[in-house]
């Protein structure tokens, strides 16, 4: 009797796996085919792939310099949020302060402040008034410090047992030289979990730097491939080949590092972080 | 004051002022600025915005914005743009919501007691999530374009005009692509949750003789429903947010406006056509809609008891 559900839950959910999967893979076949064979059989093609489709989107939008940029937009909210959020977190869980609970309800609030309402304000300041277009910091600032990650590292740094910390004082440690040396090395985990999480955030996001950046050699790749998609694509002559082969070359970085680490991605980790 | 020796009193009244460990205040201190300047002034700013009549001058000119009342809300309110773009927003969460609330809920319980291949189930689900936007509209339009593998499958059932080209298909055909992107997150969440229902409650069922669909909605939904109130919570942020896909995926919330939102909108008014004070505006609008939906959504899902 106990073996009928779990049959059908299995079939169902590799099912469910292959409709997820199935257009990851025919982005990859889409990026390696000379002209685009939409038929059915024309998604497992047997012969005729070819590179040709990379060579086509990097002669319009300059691939390896876009990446680049990516690296940097994301490298940039990366260290912001490692270094600073950190530390906000420690203050946040373990040190009394004034202004703690007035801090922490507005991490709370900035959680539930939808970006939209920020960006014209944001763009007027940050574009028209701090005349920042077209340059890294303006496409990092409004990104610079993950709450997110802030909330994450607060309740991991809030797990650790109340003795470590009294130990510590007793033995005369200071309280930054106990988030050094005491605090940090046990979240190692933590900080992996709130980096991965906070990757994907800047390496993905389009909306912002297609706002701030006009100038092509200043682009991370998802605004160059998306101006790629809107603008000059028509005049391709595989414009679905090139479009899919840069969609793989922005795709490629963030799934592989999430698949190498995924083990991280530990549900209760990120459940934590976002449930408070 | 007088009573306590100086020193002590000092370090108390400092104590008092600044809390035990006031270096906390400088550890906090970066992102306390980074939240003023970033999230609390811009907010400020874009409600003071929308009560004036702001808009771009050349640099280094001073000109007047003079108060101009509830002016902008009335121009954005009743502009027959954004009112369409109100109306495709409802068809979005009307059609993303519940599938998402309930396919996450469903693959969470399936996943959870998974043995084999678990890994695998699971990083097919999330792969979306993790993936840009823009790379995965690329492949959605090249499956549901009118020449697409979508419409080869489908044959003469396929519609005319295609998909993303339709009035009636363009705005679900995001609401599904929203739904297969976001699900990932969504389905950790309450992989989350799952972990923390107590399994007495499941025996408890067992021994009353129930099978395993009433265990789902009698013992699962009413211990996961804290988490379903924050999932439609995000859920509905997420579609009040919608930008990238109307503008990638159907030209510029095309056809004829059909699936264009509302920060679609606010980017072509606000920043396109220079009228900041309006787009100002209908982020406000936007933004005491979603709160309004949210509170009552959270009202029913937390209050029925």
């Amino acid at each position: 009797m106990r073996r009928w559900p779990n049959v059908v839950r299995y079939f169902l959910l590799f099912l469910g796996a292959l409709i997820f999967l199935f257009p990851f893979y025919y982005m990859l076949i889409g990026s390696l085919q000379s002209s685009p064979d939409t038929s059915v059989k024309g998604a497992f093609p047997t012969s005729g792939l070819t590179l040709d489709n990379y060579k086509d989107i990097n002669e319009r939008v300059d691939l390896l310099g876009s990446l680049v940029n990516s690296g940097i937009f994301t490298g940039g909210v990366l260290l912001g949020t490692v270094v600073f959020g950190t530390v906000a977190g420690y203050a946040l869980a373990r040190l009394q302060w004034r202004g703690r609970g007035v801090l922490f309800a507005l991490v709370l609030l900035v959680q539930v402040i939808p970006f939209q309402l920020l960006l014209i304000p944001l763009y007027v300041l940050i574009v028209r008034g701090y005349g920042l277009a077209d340059n890294y910091l303006g496409m990092i600032l409004p990104f610079a410090i993950n709450t997110t990650a802030v909330f994450v590292f607060r309740q991991f740094f809030l797990q650790l047992p109340d003795d470590l910390f009294a130990a510590a004082r007793l033995d005369g440690a200071g309280e930054v030289r106990i988030l050094w040396s005491v605090a940090l090395p046990l979240v190692r985990p933590a900080l992996l979990t709130a980096v991965l999480l906070t990757f994907i955030g800047p390496w993905n996001e389009f909306l912002w730097p297609f706002l701030v950046t006009k100038d092509a050699d200043l682009q991370p790749l998802a605004v160059s491939l998306a101006n790629y998609i809107s603008n000059v694509s028509a005049r391709a002559a595989n414009p679905f080949g090139a479009i899919l082969a840069g969609a793989c070359v922005l795709a490629a970085p963030a799934v592989a590092l999430f698949i190498a680490f995924q083990r991280q991605f530990i549900s209760s980790d990120i459940g934590s972080g976002v449930k408070g | 004051m007088t009573t306590a020796a100086p020193a002590a009193t000092k370090r108390n009244r400092a104590a008092g002022l600044l809390g035990r460990h006031p270096v906390g205040m400088i550890l906090a201190a970066p992102y306390a600025v980074y939240l003023a300047v970033i999230f609390a002034y811009p907010f400020g700013f874009s409600v003071w915005m929308s009560f004036h009549d702001y808009f771009f001058a050349a640099p280094g000119a001073v000109v007047d914005h003079p108060f101009v009342g509830l002016d902008n809300y009335k121009a954005a309110l009743t502009d027959p743009a954004v009112g369409q773009a109100f109306k495709n927003i409802v068809i979005f969460l009307v059609i993303n919501v519940p599938l998402t609330t309930g396919l996450a809920l469903v693959l969470a319980v399936a996943l959870n007691r998974v043995v084999h291949a678990r890994t695998f189930l699971r990083v097919s689900f999330y792969v979306p999530y993790v993936t840009a936007s823009v790379a995965v509209v690329g492949v959605w339009l090249f499956l549901f374009n009118s020449g697409g593998l979508v419409n080869s499958l489908l044959g003469p059932l396929a519609p005319d005009p295609s998909w993303l080209v339709n009035e009636g298909w363009a705005m679900p055909v995001i609401a599904f692509f929203v739904t297969w992107k976001q699900l990932g997150f969504f389905i950790l969440l309450y992989l989350a949750a799952l972990q923390n229902v107590p399994n007495a409650l499941y025996e408890q069922a067992s021994v009353d003789g129930a099978n395993g669909w009433q265990k789902f909605w009698s013992v699962t939904v009413p211990a996961v429903r804290s988490s379903t109130a924050l999932v439609v919570i995000l859920a509905l942020i997420t579609g009040a947010n919608l930008f990238t896909e109307p503008y990638l995926l159907t030209g510029g919330g095309g056809p004829n406006g059909a699936s264009a939102s509302p920060v679609l909108i606010m980017y072509q008014r606000g920043i396109q056509q220079g009228e900041p004070d309006f787009a100002a505006a209908l982020g406000v609008i936007l933004v005491l809609g979603t709160l309004v939906v949210a509170y009552i959504n959270r009202r029913f899902i937390e209050g029925r008891d």
